[in-house]
């Protein structure tokens, strides 16, 4: 057995002429947190896909728990417990906690034929889990559309891992927040971290994946820049590697230039 | 369900968390997408009990009267409200009643099918229809409106040239002598509790014609069909996986698909349901009336969804309930007939359709702000 729980190796995927994703390779211990990290366009989303098994990779494996596994759709990647959750969340507003809780995979009880929906199990359950993450759901029937971004963030990555994530990937999870919903998200992805899944965290802020990632993985135009351990890389390098680094020098400059040309 | 909030409530009460509070049974029934509906239609049998409360339409027979008609309207918007929960239109309903009643009548008069064989045809046409809609919504991914208008015109074009092909005529009547000792159209054509009103009659508590018989014969198979639909489609959207489904890809498609929901088929089977629940509608009604017209069902989907959206569906998808399309249907059914027992001309009827729908739309609009908004 080798000590990572998931390993993407050599992934590459294309559309037609255009390269997508180049010979990126990624692996995730148990407990995990691992940052993914590149501007738009960098290929996030297609590596996202690809790691939910909406895209098959054209070049390169997937080894999970030393297994060579092969999607062939999302509900593969989840039934062996890759969880995704997108920038979307995949809730619908207008529905209960409970039933977007359970969206998809509802309990039920009752003879064949005249199954029910088993609502006060439900109800149980979502109001436990999302207690367990110190959110407060005054009442599971109520709609999510009542929650804040944060809650429902959590909602649904507490639903994941319910029903049995082992790799959770995160699309994004904290770019739609403020400070304080953005620190609540990231102080439960540290938490179930430490219950031993393996996270991958894809995000464009710095700020957010380095207090909580232990390995960052850069990805420009495609290709990974390589993988990195937090001792051995600074916030100030991640940032510059993001593509993003150079070219906010440059506007530094360029800045410069015109508030001399004004002054004069 | 509130017995279980309230425990919750309590439990969390005793804990630490000072932002919690008693959520009143006011607000709960807010929250409900029938409450519209609810109140609409207290206010039109308040607005009828006294205008015309010595007029006899609150007799047997008026009443039965006027649930007839709601009933009618009711068994085409339950389904179309399942549907529009579902997040699609049919625009088709009123065509496929035609369509149903000459898949009835045809083979029944002209080929020399027994009457429940024809039925059967009749249904197992509409399943096709309906299958055809849905996936054709589904595969194309173009709106429903688009797809069912088309299969409106489709259908009202086809029921009439068949029709004029094979009678030559547009209506096809001699039916009535096939209901008797048939062993399906019974269900479609038999007044209930018919001893109950016998009984009444012969207690002279309810009008009788001359010849003794109560005016009122029974309950007409409308209202069972529409009582007992209405009491499925809600166990279905209430207390199954299925009606979590149905609320799910009404209320977001790509995030329902990404947790596993089978959206198309949830669809596809929610169209098969507005089809057959037209076929009732014409089971019952060329059954009662002995014939089949080519013009029968014309404008109905549109009162269908009118009755769905009184009845607080949402035209977004995602929201509703059954019990409020079937109340959406009794003030549509109540005032329609309401109407012919007050001074009021009936022309007026169409504007008062008109003017409730509009009303719901904008109730349901702030309603759903109210659920959706952050608090």
């Amino acid at each position: 057995m080798s000590e990572y729980l998931v390993q993407f190796n050599n992934i590459s995927k294309f559309f037609g002429k255009v390269i997508a994703l180049k010979d990126v390779t990624m692996k995730l211990k148990k407990g995990e947190i691992m940052c993914l990290l590149g501007d738009n366009g960098a290929g996030k989303s297609t590596l996202i896909k690809t790691l939910a098994g909406v895209h098959k990779p054209d070049e390169g494996e997937i080894i999970f728990e030393d297994q060579k596994i092969v999607f062939d759709s999302p509900r593969d990647a989840l039934d062996i417990g890759i969880g995704t959750v997108y920038q979307d969340l995949a809730l619908v507003s207008l529905m209960s906690v409970t039933r977007n809780f359970f969206m998809g995979r509802e309990p039920q009880k009752g003879l064949p034929f005249f199954k029910t929906f088993d609502i006060e199990k439900a109800n149980t359950i979502a109001a436990e889990r999302m207690g367990q993450i110190g959110i407060d759901v005054r009442d599971p029937s109520q709609a999510v559309g009542t929650m804040s971004g944060g809650e429902r963030q959590c909602l649904a990555i507490s639903r994941a891992i319910y029903f049995g994530a082992k790799v959770l990937v995160l699309d994004e999870p904290t770019s739609a927040l403020g400070v304080h919903q953005a620190s609540m998200v990231l102080k439960y992805i540290v938490k179930a971290a430490s219950q031993g899944l393996a996270v991958i965290l894809i995000t464009h802020n710095v700020h957010h994946a380095y207090p909580v990632g232990n390995s960052f993985t850069v990805l420009n135009r495609g290709k990974s820049m390589g993988t990195f351990q937090k001792k051995d890389i600074s916030r100030e390098k991640l940032l510059s590697m993001m593509a993003g680094g150079e070219e906010l020098d440059k506007l530094e400059v360029e800045l410069k230039e015109m508030d001399r040309i004004e002054n004069n | 369900m509130s017995v279980k909030s309230e425990s919750i409530q309590s439990k969390k009460d005793s804990g630490q968390d000072e932002r919690l509070k008693k959520i009143s049974p006011l607000r709960v029934l807010l929250n409900r997408p029938e409450l519209g509906a609810l109140g609409g239609s207290i206010l039109v049998f308040i607005f009828f009990g006294i205008v015309a409360g010595d007029t006899g339409m609150f007799s047997a027979y008026g009443t039965l009267n006027f649930l007839d008609v709601s009933a009618n309207l009711g068994i085409i918007a339950i389904a179309a409200a399942m549907l529009m929960i579902g997040g699609e239109f049919d625009l088709s309903i009123g065509s496929m009643i035609g369509f149903a009643g000459i898949c009835i009548a045809i083979p029944a008069i002209y080929w020399g099918w027994p009457l429940w064989t024809s039925i059967i045809f009749a249904f197992a046409m509409a399943v096709l229809i309906g299958y055809f809609n849905g996936i054709m919504v589904v595969k194309t991914g173009l709106p429903s409106f688009i797809v069912t208008l088309a299969m409106l015109f489709i259908l009202r074009g086809a029921t009439l040239a068949i029709t004029r092909l094979i009678t030559g005529r547009t209506q096809v009547p001699g039916l009535r002598v096939l209901i008797e000792d048939d062993p399906i159209a019974w269900l479609f054509a038999t007044d209930t509790f018919q001893w109950l009103f016998t009984w009444l009659g012969s207690m002279k508590l309810i009008a009788l014609r001359t010849d003794g018989t109560p005016l009122a014969t029974g309950i007409p198979p409308s209202v069972i069909w529409f009582i007992a639909l209405t009491l499925f489609a809600t166990w279905i959207l209430m207390k199954t996986r299925y009606g979590n489904w149905i609320f799910a890809s009404g209320g977001d498609k790509v995030g329902a698909t990404n947790v596993g929901v089978p959206v198309g088929k949830v669809k596809i089977s929610l169209f098969i349901g507005t089809a057959v629940a037209s076929t009732i509608f014409a089971c019952i009604q060329v059954l009662d009336a002995g014939s089949a017209d080519t013009m029968r069902g014309t404008l109905k989907e549109l009162e269908a969804i009118a009755a769905a959206v009184v009845g607080g569906c949402l035209l977004t998808g995602g929201y509703g309930s059954a019990i409020g399309a079937a109340l959406g249907a009794i003030i549509f059914g109540t005032v329609s007939m309401g109407i012919f027992y007050t001074d009021v001309d009936t022309d007026w009827f169409k504007v008062f359709l008109g003017a409730m729908m509009l009303i719901a739309v904008v109730f349901n609009n702030y309603i759903r702000k109210k659920v959706t908004e952050t608090k």
